[in-house]
This record gives structure tokens, sequence and C-alpha cells, in this order.
């Protein structure tokens, strides 16, 4: 008798207890769950639902998969996803090798002397996307730019080049401006990850006579796999999302030699006021994402064994 | 909490094998003078493109279109920046700095709260609360924005800095920020303050705010200088010239003056050369905060 109600004394405490961790919960999530929802998730859903209609200045109706198919006849649609992949495909491994390497060199240094080079590396995202822009624009103009008299003074050239005219340059000209503006994350990740390395196994292999690439590619590297994997991923959205560049730089000339996908909706977005397509397109950038980052996912699994 | 320890620990250690008389063991090898040597080019070539902000604002309209680059402005004169502030710049500073101010107090009271909450509360429904917004974080933030428009719109705030700041709260990276720093927090000192009687709010004022600072300290900086430079946010929400910022109002003088090089770079070392001192003052939160964020796989 006493046992049972001592039991259900329990569990009626217990229950109330859930119920109160239940509400204070809430409460604490309050806030940001009302930002979250109101700010990110609503303006996701409806962008679903405006990938499926025609939706411009002056109509607003279902429009099925038109917009879906559309895109596969768009020909510029296909040269932005091309250059975008390009972006994508020559950023990403470059900046995580060349983050490595920086990482690897200045994290033996001494403390300040790695702040330092941190730092400088984290420089151009600090200075802002616009102010480093405008900046490039000068160094890369044809008849006032740095470049063009750096590579006539060097012999490289023997006219002045327009390099962001010209479709044959621009593109790795805004690839060179993503690149200084996406490594500077990668080595501060690297530099910690690099820090965390169990010290012991190193030494031992040392001890082991193992040389300083075999202790890299056998111990450390299959430690810092969480940090690249990391690294690859931020590095892939980052690459996909490249706009602000564009944007200011080119518009996506030449002959749309330096159209990506990002630009491509804005410009058919807010330019043309074509919300229906735009949104489409945002869909399928998503979507294209989420399987690239699948699969690093999926190859930094096999490769870890 | 005690992964740093471990690693300060590791360091520490390093240092004194290093000292401890292990110079004759470790010979410097050819490989490492020539990477020192590459590294310190290429730091150079990223530090030059801020050295040709500053220096080409100072720069008189003879030297900025010099055929022969003048590295050094050797007339040096601030006519740039007198024709900059003849300009509402000022005011795209104060919107700039209210829209980070507004944007980092919101998310660091919002993320820590939530952030709490997903770490230390055992609601119903928190596994998925936080997979969502893992979720959402890997998707392109660019994307929403046709939606976002349209409902700022709807709520009568397009062209002002609300649209902008509410956006960059309801971001998730802050509150998965803030679950990481909230993991650290003993569950044995939440335990001693329930039995103490506390409340929920007291108890988060008075246990976990505390340890919870130096993530919050890390967010603060974090969001600050993210708002800062969110360039395409602003340039879709805000059109009114009393609302732009100092990034659009940098895009606006390039556009209309492509070629006077001089007033461009006043105007890109307005907008730059401020975060780039908070950055260097608050560095140490926002390495912290960057490592922290990172998901580990």
């Amino acid at each position: 008798m006493q046992k049972t109600a001592l039991r259900s004394g329990m569990t009626v405490n217990m229950r109330q207890a859930r119920r109160r961790e239940n509400i204070a919960g809430y409460l604490f999530m309050a806030p940001s769950l009302l930002f979250f929802l109101g700010f990110v998730i609503f303006p996701m859903v409806m962008c679903l639902v405006y990938s499926f209609t025609s939706y411009t200045m002056t109509e607003f109706s279902f429009a099925g998969l038109a917009n879906y198919q559309r895109m596969f006849q768009d020909a510029i649609f296909g040269k932005a996803l091309i250059n975008t992949i390009i972006l994508v495909l020559v950023s990403v491994p470059i900046t995580c090798f060349f983050s490595l390497w920086v990482a690897s060199i200045i994290s033996k240094m001494a403390d300040r002397t790695t702040s330092f080079f941190r730092c400088v590396f984290y420089l151009p995202v600090v200075t802002g996307s616009v102010a480093v822009t405008v900046v490039w624009k000068w160094i890369f103009n044809r008849y006032y730019g740095v470049l063009n008299y750096l590579c006539m003074s060097l012999g490289l050239i023997n006219r002045n080049m327009n390099w962001l005219g010209d479709p044959s340059t621009a593109l790795w000209c805004i690839l060179t401006i993503l690149l200084t503006t996406s490594v500077g994350q990668p080595i501060v990740l690297y530099v910690s990850a690099l820090n965390n390395v169990d010290q012991s196994l190193v030494e031992a292999a040392s001890v082991d006579g193992a040389t300083n690439l075999q202790t890299f590619w056998r111990i450390k590297w299959p430690q810092i796999m969480p940090t690249t994997l990391y690294i690859l991923v931020i590095t892939t959205i980052n690459s996909f999302q490249c706009f602000a560049l564009i944007q200011l730089l080119t518009s996506g000339g030449p002959n749309h030699a330096t159209e990506t996908i990002m630009y491509y909706i804005y410009y058919n977005a807010f330019k043309l006021q074509n919300y229906g397509y735009g949104s489409a397109m945002g869909i399928i950038l998503a979507l294209i994402i989420a399987a690239f980052s699948a699969l690093q996912f999926k190859l930094a699994k096999t490769d870890n064994g | 909490m005690s992964e740093n320890i471990a690693s300060i620990q590791k360091r520490m250690q390093r240092k004194q094998a290093n000292t401890g008389g292990d110079h004759s063991v470790h010979q410097i090898t050819a490989y490492e003078v020539a990477a020192l040597v590459v590294l310190v080019i290429i730091a150079i070539l990223f530090i030059f493109p801020l050295y040709w902000i500053i220096t080409g604002s100072f720069k008189n309209a003879q030297d900025v279109i010099a055929k022969v680059p003048v590295w050094f402005p050797t007339a040096p004169t601030a006519d740039n920046y007198v024709r900059l502030f003849a300009r509402p710049a000022v005011r795209w500073l104060i919107n700039t700095v209210f829209l980070c101010a507004m944007s980092m107090a919101l998310t660091c009271i919002s993320a820590s709260m939530g952030g709490y909450a997903l770490a230390k509360k055992k609601f119903v429904g928190r596994t998925v609360v936080f997979s969502v917004f893992v979720c959402a974080m890997a998707l392109p933030k660019q994307v929403i924005l046709i939606p976002l428009l349209k409902e700022m719109a709807f709520l009568k705030l397009h062209d002002t800095l609300w649209a902008v700041i509410l956006p960059t709260v309801g971001w998730p990276f802050g509150v998965f920020l803030m679950k990481q720093f909230s993991e650290t927090i003993p569950e044995s000192l939440l335990e001693a303050a329930r039995i103490d009687g506390a409340g929920e709010a007291r108890t988060f004022i008075e246990i976990v705010l505390p340890i919870i600072k130096p993530g919050i300290g890390a967010l603060a900086i974090f969001t600050f200088i993210t708002a800062w430079n969110d360039y395409f946010l602003q340039l879709i929400m805000l059109n009114d010239t009393n609302v732009l910022t100092i990034s659009l109002g940098i895009a606006k003088l390039q556009s209309e003056l492509s070629n006077d090089f001089g007033l461009i770079m006043a105007g890109a070392a307005l907008g730059s050369i401020p975060i780039i001192i908070i950055f260097l003052l608050f560095q140490k939160f926002f390495t912290r905060g960057i490592t922290m964020g990172a998901v580990k796989g």
C-alpha cells in the first residue's frame, strides 16, 4: 500500500518536473525560434511555393513545373551553372590545400607569429567584399591598374590587357579574388586542429623513424579529418554563393563569361522582377549544394576507412 | 573547456621540449626556409589590397591615374575625404553601426537563451529543433531573399534597417555556437542551483551567463563583423538614400564615378578601417568563435 502510494507520488512529481522542463525549454527557445521560423524557415517554404508559380510584377498564378522546364532550355542558366561549378571545383581544392599548407607552417611558430599570419590571411574577409572588390577593380583596370604595369615590366604581356573585359581572363580574375577572401577561416580552423593533434602519437612516430611527411599523412591527417570535412563544406557553400564580386566587377559579363547561378538569380529576380523563375533556380542551387555536401561527407567517410 | 585546457597543456609541453636543449636535434631544413619565403611573399600579396586602399585614398588626381603606379603618395592630400564627407558618408556609417549593434545585441540575447535550452533542457522535440537549425545552416542564405523581400514589404519594413536586422538575428549559426558553449556547463552546478530553489530565470542569469560569457563575446564580435559585410542582404532590402549602409555607399560611388579611384578608395577605407580595428581588438574572441562553431563531423 505504502509502496504504491510512494511510486504514484514519484510519477506525479516526475511528470511535473518533465512538464516544467518542457515549458522552460520552449520559453528559452522562444526568441530564437521566433526569429528563425519567421525569417528563415517561412521564407524557405515560400521560396518553394514561389518556384511553382509564375510570379512577376503584374501576375501571380500557379505554373506547375514551368519554371523548372524553362531552366533546362535556358542557355544562360547552363552557362551560369558551368561557371559556378568551375569556380567551386577550382577554388575548393586550392583553398583547402593552401590553408592546410599555411596552417602547417604557422602552427609551429611562436604564438605571436602564428596570430600575425592568421590575421594577415583573414584580412580580406574582414575588409569586406565591397571594399576588397573596388580595390581589385582598380588593380585590374586596363589603363590605370597595377597588374598591367607589373606584367608589362616583367615582359609577360606586350600590351595592356582588359582583364575583366576579356571573356578568357574575367572568370580567373574573379577566382583569384574569391581565393583571397576564402582562405582566412580555413587557416584559423586548421591551426587549431593541428594544435590539438595528439602529440604523443607524433613523438612515437618520430621515434620509430617516420619522416615528417609520413607523420603528417599517417598521424595528423586522420585526426584533422573532421576539420577538413567542415572546411570542404563551408568553402563549397561560399563558392556557390559568390555574388558581390560578380555584381560589382563584371555584372556577369562579358557575354555571360562570369555569369554564376547566384548572380543570375539576382538578375532575374531583382532586375527583371521574375520572382517565380528566380525562386526555382534558388531551389535547384540549394539542391546542388546539398548534393555536394552529401558527396563530401561520403568521400570523407570512405577515405577514413 | 576541457579541450582548451588540453590544447594549452600540449602547447606548454611542446614549448618546454623546444627550449629544453632540443635545438641541436631540430635542424632547419631547406624546405622550411623556402616555405617561409613563399609564405611571406603571399602574405604581402594579401596585405597589398588594403595598402592600396589606404594609400590610394590619400593620392591626388594625377597620382591615381599615373601610368607608372605611384607606390606611395608623393603629395598626400585629404581632398578625397573632403569630397567623401560632402556626401552623406557619416549617415552611411551611423546606419551601419546601428544595424550591426542591433543585430549583435538581439542575436546574443536570443542565441544564448536558445543555445542553453538546446544543450541543457530536455524538452520534447529538442532533437528535431536542433536538426532543423543545423540543416538550415547548410542552405544558401541568399536563396530566401526573394520571399524575404516580399515578407518585409508586407510587414512595412522594406527600406528600413530592420529588414536587414531581423533575418540576421534569425540565422541559426548563433544558436548553434551557443549550444556548443553551453555544453561545457557542469550539470552539478545546475543541479545545485535547483536544490537551492533557484528559479529558471535566476539560474540562467547567475549560473549560466557567467560560464558562457566567452561564447557570447565570440558571437557578438562574429555577428558584428558578418552584419557589417553582408552586402547582398543590404543590397536587396535597402534602396532609400536615408538607409544606405557604408557597403552600399561604396558600391554607389563606384557605379557613379567609375574612374575616380581616389574618392572610391576613401570610401573603401571608411568602410573597412573601423571593422578591421574592431577585428584586431577582439581577435581572440573571434578566433574562438570560428573554432567552436565548426561542426565536428
